[in-house]
């Protein structure tokens, strides 16, 4: 499995055609395809990644691409997605809040 | 020969008891099922209160700080720390501390002062980087790592994988072949910061655990101080021997812990839940799974606790620890996947504990060396080295 996110970009009601209630994590985007926001759906969510997408596409300004990737590892794969992100670009998705996350260097 | 528990163990046992039902339990209602951290805030407020109750970090030796408290009680408190959602990989969430990386207790007066006091003083993580893509069962043989020596330096270049808490730590202790002909008798211990370049964490390794997650580890010609070895040359297979025989009693406290949390769930549930009529307590079927898991606890503690008493007693414990982490950790899958049959479909939604547990647990029998392997240690043990 690759470290980074590779699934293909959809538009919000593209993504809401596709998206149902399942486990897993999402990169948000703006236009340009710059991922400004990183998210998942976890055991707690009402609505899986359908809920979860929609809610912070309403919530992250800017953000107009989705693209999501199904796994019940949400939460080892949410926390490698940002720090892939990180040895990237140097910081976090400028819409994430901090979070406590160690360091990698993806090939 | 005395099995209850001593006036002192039983209050310990107590505390720990209601501080993970008072203080653990209600957190991890707001918590992700997944979550194996608490929130910063949480995090600092429950270790003020084990450090008030005189058991943050258990497991340091006396002579650096740590409480007094023998082998017996420290397992009996293990078994009591993992009983809650998140127990059996992040018990308590870290709030009781931790001794780190206990080899560290045998290294230079130099290397305790760069690595084992900050440990203990919680400024500093490390990993334990043993297990190679080519194996972990058999460490000596499959370290392909390898360490050249280069004036004071070693150069290192090789792997590692299943290496848990890489990505977040300050240095680690890295196992790497320094003498390809000797075997078990060419690995050495080498300390590690990880800011040394040509150390890289390539990725996380996804797994069933939600808690702790694995990585896997590149070296490309890392070089590394001679002073940075720890314990003598081509000698390190002896110190990851020695944690691994003594990492098996509180790998299979955990367990256990687990699997009283669960059959005390299906306790209180069985009579309270009816099919056809009646309450699942009075199906024979239901009984006879209660029963099974009964034994199984009991059985578990009891082993685990012989290991941990002759471990405390300075005895030979190779074989009692091997025999704790095959029977405890097969044991405690057992429970919870009768737990979850009794439950239902409640037992495999992640609004309840055992999915998690299931998942987990699963690991318990392949980490810290495979009940395959235990098993061969055992017979080791009991007919002589002739078996090797």
């Amino acid at each position: 499995m690759a470290v980074r996110l590779t699934k293909p970009w959809m538009t919000e009601s593209e993504a809401m055609q596709h998206l149902h209630g399942h486990l897993g994590v999402f990169q948000l985007a703006d236009a340009d395809e710059n991922v400004i926001y990183i998210g998942y759906a976890g055991g707690a969510s009402r609505l899986g990644l359908r809920g979860e997408v929609s809610g912070a596409l309403e919530a992250v300004s800017g953000a107009s691409l989705v693209r999501v990737e199904i796994t019940t590892a949400y939460m080892s794969r949410f926390r490698e997605l940002m720090m892939a992100h990180i040895a990237d670009h140097g910081v976090p998705p400028a819409a994430n809040p901090p979070v406590n996350l160690g360091k990698l260097s993806p090939a | 020969m005395d099995l209850n528990l001593t006036e002192e163990q039983d209050m310990i046992v107590g505390m720990v008891r209601r501080f993970v039902r008072e203080e653990v339990l209600p957190l991890e209602l707001n918590l992700d099922p997944d979550a194996d951290e608490l929130a910063p805030d949480d995090k600092a407020r429950l270790i003020e209160k084990t450090k008030e109750m005189g058991l943050y970090g258990l497991d340091i030796p006396p002579q650096y700080g740590g409480p007094e408290i023998d082998l017996v009680t420290r397992t009996l408190v293990a078994i009591e720390m993992s009983q809650h959602r998140a127990g059996l990989y992040a018990p308590c969430y870290g709030t009781f501390g931790g001794a780190g990386l206990a080899q560290l207790f045998e290294a230079t007066d130099e290397q305790k002062e760069r690595y084992l006091y900050p440990t203990l003083r919680g400024e500093k993580r490390g990993f334990f980087g043993l297990s190679e893509p080519s194996g972990g069962s058999d460490p000596a043989r499959a370290i392909q790592t390898k360490a050249v020596q280069d004036g004071d330096d070693w150069i290192i270049n090789g792997g590692k994988l299943w290496i848990s808490g890489a990505d977040r730590a300050d240095f680690g202790l890295v196992f790497a072949r320094t003498d390809s002909d000797k075997g078990r008798n060419g690995v050495t211990c080498f300390i590690v910061d990880t800011d040394t370049p040509g150390f890289h964490v390539r990725r996380i390794v996804h797994t069933l655990r939600s808690a702790h997650y694995a990585t896997e580890l590149q070296f490309e010609d890392m070089r590394v101080p001679a002073s940075n070895i720890l314990g003598e040359l081509n000698r390190g297979f002896a110190i990851a021997n020695d944690r691994l025989t003594r990492q098996r009693i509180p790998y299979a406290a955990g367990c256990i812990g687990v699997a009283i949390k669960a059959h005390e769930m299906a306790l209180e549930y069985v009579p309270q839940r009816e099919t056809f009529g009646a309450p699942l307590s009075t199906r024979q079927s239901i009984q006879w799974m209660l029963v099974d898991n009964e034994i199984d606890i009991k059985q578990s503690i009891w082993i685990t606790l012989e290991a941990a008493n002759k471990a405390n007693r300075g005895e030979p414990f190779r074989k009692e620890a091997a025999m704790a982490k095959l029977v405890a950790t097969e044991a405690g899958g057992r429970v919870v996947d009768r737990c979850m049959q009794m439950f239902g479909g409640l037992g495999v939604a992640k609004d309840l504990p055992f999915e998690r547990w299931y998942r987990e647990m699963r690991i318990r029998r392949i980490g810290e060396g495979p009940n395959e392997v235990q098993r061969h240690v055992i017979a080791r043990e009991l007919l002589g080295a002739s078996l090797r």
